[in-house]
This record gives structure tokens, sequence and C-alpha cells, in this order.
């Protein structure tokens, strides 16, 4: 099977130092997996390197087929990354800044509207500046962004934090849906009933590398049938 | 890279539509400084009227400064770069967005300074197709090497100290050859202007050439 | 990419074993070498101040203050020099087929030394000046290049001292280096132009005629001065080469306690799952 990412021995630094301390990982094209660990563990590195923003050091780093070595910038517009910051303007408004990450990343512009009204953002919030817009409301607008984009890899960092009940519902249905149609899924989060509850698999990170063994931790049976019926357990 | 380069243009110049902070900010920070010329060199009208053009473009560049950090700061202020790094827009095509709506602002910024400038210092504007060929070929300098250095300066920590150090060196000569080009055409011998204008050209041409081409490398690693 | 540090699996920068012996003793010869270039720059330095302060008569015009001469255009030189190299070492970094990081260290190494040059081209052209022109600074289109040549490479050196990741940095510097000795040109160009229109041409500090020793007591100072500046650089050179492994080695120990950290925590997990 296809790898969507993997990673040997990965090294990647923020000057001095170490992100990444040797980092190795495969996750299977289609595949949801929940990276769990403590607070600088490296789980936000790792999205972050996946996402090409972070070089890489040492090691080798393919995603999507791209090697992270050689090119880190023809994959921008094939990964969606939800991090802590919206990456979002100020002074413009909701829709605008949509519109502008739409552009920007030639992605088709009919599927906003829908992802607006997705994420409750359909109402009068729409034409509201995100300046003046809560922080739930900017996460929101973060999130429709990718879900406007259907990018092949979502890289997710806590993608629960600060949204209210119905939007977390939101949040895992983006997730089962993006996973139902092929995508591949990186999910950091502390809220580990939940997360165990959309993924396929558990990756624990700690002290910038993946320290379980890798396909040891798939989910027990019951979980994975907790997880809803079509989310499919392929791992490799 | 084209289509890029208009999006870019189009968000930074709604932002500062709807900021105002050029207009609310930087244009009257400029006044401020024309009047302390004024101060400095006295009430004597002969001095500032010989002294006028270089005064003109000395507070054009301390206001493209303030410029440039804004136009920094629209991006950094929400994640710094990520986002634009994220977005898979052409780099090129992000330099001459940003760099065509700095010029834009700028631009509208000289013709304000240029009137109050003209009644402050008693200037009459003569020859004033030279004087909007000046402005037009220094501003498109003026505004790569800002956008450019506004980029390296924006991935250090010392953003706000770093970024006059580099760039006003590297302008200087545009100081030079923009304010010789006004001299001339306030004193009415447009024809002494004509060849800083060249100087000018060439300048914006070289800038812009390296800032489409290596702005790339900048944003890519802040 | 990845030459600064190899894979963690063969040791970070773990020495490998066999080409030792040919590097030890290539070290050895250039070490060898920049020694010869060492004693023969001080021997000429010595040479200098004996022939320009005592055995080189004063001039007929400026006096004692000719001197200057053996010590103020060799400087001017050694600046452009350093300059020259610091550029085409940054250009050698951009070019993919011959990027490598000791190309930054050379091209920092030669900016600094070139900062130091050009600072002492200014004062002992300001020194010189002051009685020959009657003012310490006149606008002469080379003065006035030199001084902003001086503020430009101040900019760049600033520019080296922002931390970050190596390969960022040289990159991020090289075409800092790359726009700024662009401008160059065109600020000589511009600031020629700028007198030629309006003041008589430039007063050149060198029109007495030199003569015999004089002429060989310059140029015996420019050879010792371009060695002092390959002596300078050398170290300087080598001075960021072990500042780089040190950095790189620093950067084993902080993989090694990272990656403790990640045990550490393993450990802590099991125990809590069992």
């Amino acid at each position: 099977m296809p790898h969507a990412v993997r990673f040997r021995e990965a090294v990647a630094l923020a000057g001095r130092f170490p992100l990444l301390s040797g980092l190795s990982l495969e996750v299977a094209k289609g595949e949801v997996v929940h990276l769990r660990g403590a607070n600088g563990a490296g789980k936000t590195s790792l999205l972050r390197t996946c996402a090409g923003l972070i070089p890489i050091a040492a090691g080798t780093a393919v995603v999507l087929g791209h090697d992270l070595c050689l090119d880190r910038q023809s994959l921008r517009r094939e990964v969606g990354l939800l991090g802590h910051a919206g990456f979002s303007y100020e002074e413009l408004s909701v829709e605008e800044n949509l519109a502008f990450a739409l552009r920007a990343s030639r992605a088709e512009m009919g599927r906003a509207d829908a992802a607006l009204e997705r994420l409750g953002l359909s109402g009068r919030v729409r034409k509201t500046p995100v300046g003046a817009c809560s922080a739930g409301q900017r996460r929101r607008l973060a999130l429709a962004v990718l879900v406007a984009r259907a990018p092949r890899l979502w890289l997710l960092d806590e993608p629960h934090a600060g949204l209210d009940l119905e939007a977390r519902a939101v949040v895992d249905e983006v997730v089962r849906e993006a996973a139902a149609s092929g995508g591949t899924v990186l999910l950091a989060s502390h809220e580990l009933e939940r997360a165990a509850a959309l993924c396929d698999r558990v990756v624990t990170i700690a002290g910038g590398r993946v320290i379980a063994p890798e396909p040891d931790e798939v989910l027990d049976p019951p979980i994975a049938a907790l997880a809803g019926g079509e989310v499919g357990c392929d791992v490799a | 890279m084209w289509h890029d380069a208009v999006l870019v243009a189009g968000k930074d110049l709604r932002i500062e539509w709807r900021s105002r902070v050029g207009l609310n900010q930087v244009v009257p920070f400029a006044l401020v400084v024309l009047l302390l010329f004024g101060l400095a060199l006295g009430p004597d009208a002969g001095r500032l009227r010989a002294a006028a053009a270089g005064l003109f473009w000395v507070t054009v560049l301390l206001a493209c400064l303030l410029s440039v950090q804004r136009s920094v700061a629209v991006e950094t202020a929400d994640a710094g770069r990520d986002g634009l790094r994220l977005s898979g827009l052409d780099a090129g095509g992000i330099f001459v967005g940003k760099s065509a709506a700095l010029a834009l602002q700028l631009l509208v910024l000289e013709v304000v300074l240029a009137v109050v400038a003209a009644l402050l210092y008693a200037t009459p504007l003569s020859g004033i197709g030279l004087l909007a060929a000046t402005c037009v070929l220094a501003t498109a300098g003026l505004a790569a090497v800002g956008t450019f250095y506004g980029a390296v300066a924006a991935g250090t920590r010392v953003r706000e100290t770093l970024l006059p150090l580099l760039f006003f060196p590297v302008v200087a000569p545009v100081v030079l050859a923009a304010t010789k080009a006004w001299s001339a055409a306030l004193s009415h011998q447009g024809g002494g202007g004509l060849g800083w204008l060249g100087l000018l050209a060439i300048f914006s041409v070289a800038y812009v050439a390296i800032g489409t081409v290596a702005f790339g490398a900048l944003l890519e690693d802040g | 990419m990845n030459a600064l540090v190899p894979p963690v699996d063969h040791g970070l920068l773990g020495e490998s074993a066999a080409p030792h012996a040919v590097i030890s003793s290539r070290r050895h010869r250039a070490e060898l070498a920049l020694r010869i270039v060492g004693v023969a720059g001080l021997v000429g330095v010595v040479l200098t101040v004996w022939l320009g302060l005592w055995v080189t008569p004063p001039d007929a015009y400026m006096g004692n203050l000719v001197r200057l001469l053996y010590i103020h255009p060799s400087m001017a030189w050694d600046a452009f020099l350093a300059y020259g190299v610091s550029f085409a070492a940054s250009a050698c970094y951009l070019w993919p087929r011959t990027r490598d990081l000791r190309f930054d260290r050379l091209a920092g190494a030669s900016a600094e030394a070139g900062v130091v040059f050009t600072a002492i081209t200014l004062v002992t052209g300001s020194l010189w000046g002051r009685p020959t022109w009657g003012t310490w600074w006149v606008w002469d289109p080379l003065l006035t290049t030199t001084a902003l040549l001086f503020v430009l490479y101040l900019g760049y050196l600033a520019l080296r001292k922002v931390p970050g990741d190596p390969e960022v940095r040289a990159k991020r510097t090289a075409v800092g280096a790359l726009v700024a000795f662009i401008d160059v040109p065109i600020v000589y160009f511009s600031v020629t132009w700028w007198k030629s229109l309006h003041q008589a041409p430039t007063i050149s500090p060198g029109k007495s005629d030199v003569h015999g020793l004089m002429a060989w007591t310059m140029l015996l100072s420019f050879v010792t001065f371009s060695l002092v500046y390959v002596w300078f650089v050398a170290h300087r050179y080598r001075l960021a080469g072990l500042q780089a492994r040190e950095e790189a080695e620093g950067l084993a120990y902080a993989l090694a306690e990272r990656r403790a950290e990640g045990g550490a925590k393993a450990v802590e997990k099991n125990e809590v799952l069992t």
C-alpha cells in the first residue's frame, strides 16, 4: 500500500533545539492516526514538518510522494494544516478570508458556501471582520477553509480545542468524511477518548520521536466498532 | 505568478482600505517630518526652496520604512508567515503583489506630500511630467527593496531595528537620483533630470528582478 | 540539505575512520602554509613600518603626510578585495552545484575583514584629508562610496548575527550579500555623476610623484596587507568552522537529551499502564 507519510529517523531543528530527534513513522493512505504525547513531545512539530514548514536536517521524510529533503513547496496545495493560529487577516471578513485562501490554493470556489454553512458561519458572522470574531469562530473559519479545500492529507492540531459541543461534533463528522473520501488524517489531541473513537490507530510521541513501535497499538476491535461502522480499520 | 500577484496586491490594498493605517498614521507622520525639517532649516524661504527636493525624498524614505513595517505586520499578525507559506502562492507572485500594493500606497502618499511640501517650502511644482515620472520609477525601486528586506527582517526577532539598517544604505542611490531629478524639474531644467530617470529605471528593474527570483528563498526559511 | 547532520544511525558527526591520515596530512600542510603567511605578513608589517616611517624621505609638498601612502591605498585595496571574495563566496553558496556551508563561512569571514579594513581606510583617508583638503570629509565619489559600503556591510554583518538554522541563515545572508554587492556599482556611478555635475573633479590624494624607494615601499605595503588579509580571513574562517562544529556537537548532545526525554516518558507511561 502506498504511504501518505513516511518518516525515517527524521531530525528537524529549531536553531539548536531538536524538534524531531530521529522520528520514524509510516502512515498508509486513508488512515486516520491519533498522535498523542505530553506537551512539548513533538506532535505539533511533526504536523508542521508534514506541511513542509520545517526543514529536515537529517534522515528522510516523504509526504504524499514529495521528498521533503528536496522540495517542501509543491506539496503545500495538497495538505491542509489546522494549527494553533488561524492564518487569517483581521481586517478581512470571514468570507473574504475564506475566498483568499481558496483562490491562493487554486481550490474550487464552489464549496465555500457549503463549508461556511457546515461550520455555522453562514449567518451574520459571515460578513464580520475576523478581528471582531471570537476565538471559537476563528477556529471554525480555519476548519471551514480545510473543508472547502478538501486536502489529501489533513493535519489537525488539537482540532477540538476551544470549540463548543456542536462544533466538536462537526469536527468529528469532518474527520470521518475526510477518511471516507480517501483522505489521510493525522490528528494530535489530548482528548484521548474522543480521538480514539475517530482514529484507526494511536501513535505515541515523546522526546521528538515515536516511542510506541508502530503497528502494535492498533485499537481493540470493540473501540474501533464504537467509532462507527463506516470507518474501516485499514491498517497496513 | 500574475494571478497570485493580483490576488496578494488586492488583499493588501483591501486591508489598507479597511484599516486606514497608511492614511491615519503614515501620512500624518510624514507631514510632521516635513514640518520638522522646516523648523530645523529655519524660516529662510530661499534655503528651504533649495533643499525642498531633498527634504521631500528623505521624508518619503522615512514614511516608506513605516509602510514596509506595516506591510510585514499584516502577514505576521496571525501565526507569522506560515499562512503565506502554506497558502501555496507563488513566491515571485507574493513579492510582486506586495511590492505593487506598497508602491501604490506610497504614490498616494507622495502626491499629498508634494502638495504640502510645495506650500510649506514655497516651491511651485514645475515640470509635473518629470516629477511624476521620477515618483513612479523611484517608488517602484523603494517598494521592491522594502518588500525584499521586509521579508529578510521578518524572519528574525530583531525586525524593527534590523530593517532600517539593511534598507537605507541600499536605497541611498534612489534618494540621490530622485532628489536630483526633482531639483532639475523644480528649477526648470528638466533636461538635466532625464539621466537620473534612467538611473532610477535601472535600479528599479534590477531590484524587482532580483526580488522576484530570490523571494522564495527568503520566504521559505525564516 | 543533509550536509550538516549525517543520519543519526551512523553516529552523529562521528569521524569516519578511513581517510583520517589523508585529512591530517593535508591539514598539517595547510597549517604550515598559514603559519608562513602569518610570519611573512608580520615581517612585511615591520618592514613597511620601518621603511615608511624612517627610511623613506618626506614629500616635497605633503611633508610627512605622504607616509599615509604606505597604509591608506593598501587598506582600501584590501577592503575591496575582501568584499569581492565575500561576494564570490556568496554566489558560490547560492549556486546549487557548489552549495556548501564552507562558502558561507568564507563569505562571513571575508566581510568581517572587509569592514575592519574599510574602517581603517576611512579613518586614514580622513586624517589625510584634514591637512590636504582642509576638512575631515569631502563628498568625493570614492569616499562616499566607501562610506556607504561600510554601512551596507555593517548591515550584512548584523544580518549574519541573527540566530537560526545554519542553512537558513546561510541562504538568507548570501541573498543579502548579493543584493548589497549589486548596489555598489549603482552607488559609485550615481555618486560620481552627482559630483561631476556640480563641482570640480575629485582631488586625488596621490597626485605627487612617487619614485624609487617610495614606490617600492608602497608596493611592499600592498603585498604585506594582502598577506595580513589572507591570514585574518583564514583564521576567522577556521574559527567559524570550529564554531559550527561545536554547534553541531552541541546538537548531538541536544538530540541525545531530547531522545532520553522520550525514553523517560516511555518508562513513566508503562508504569502508569501496568
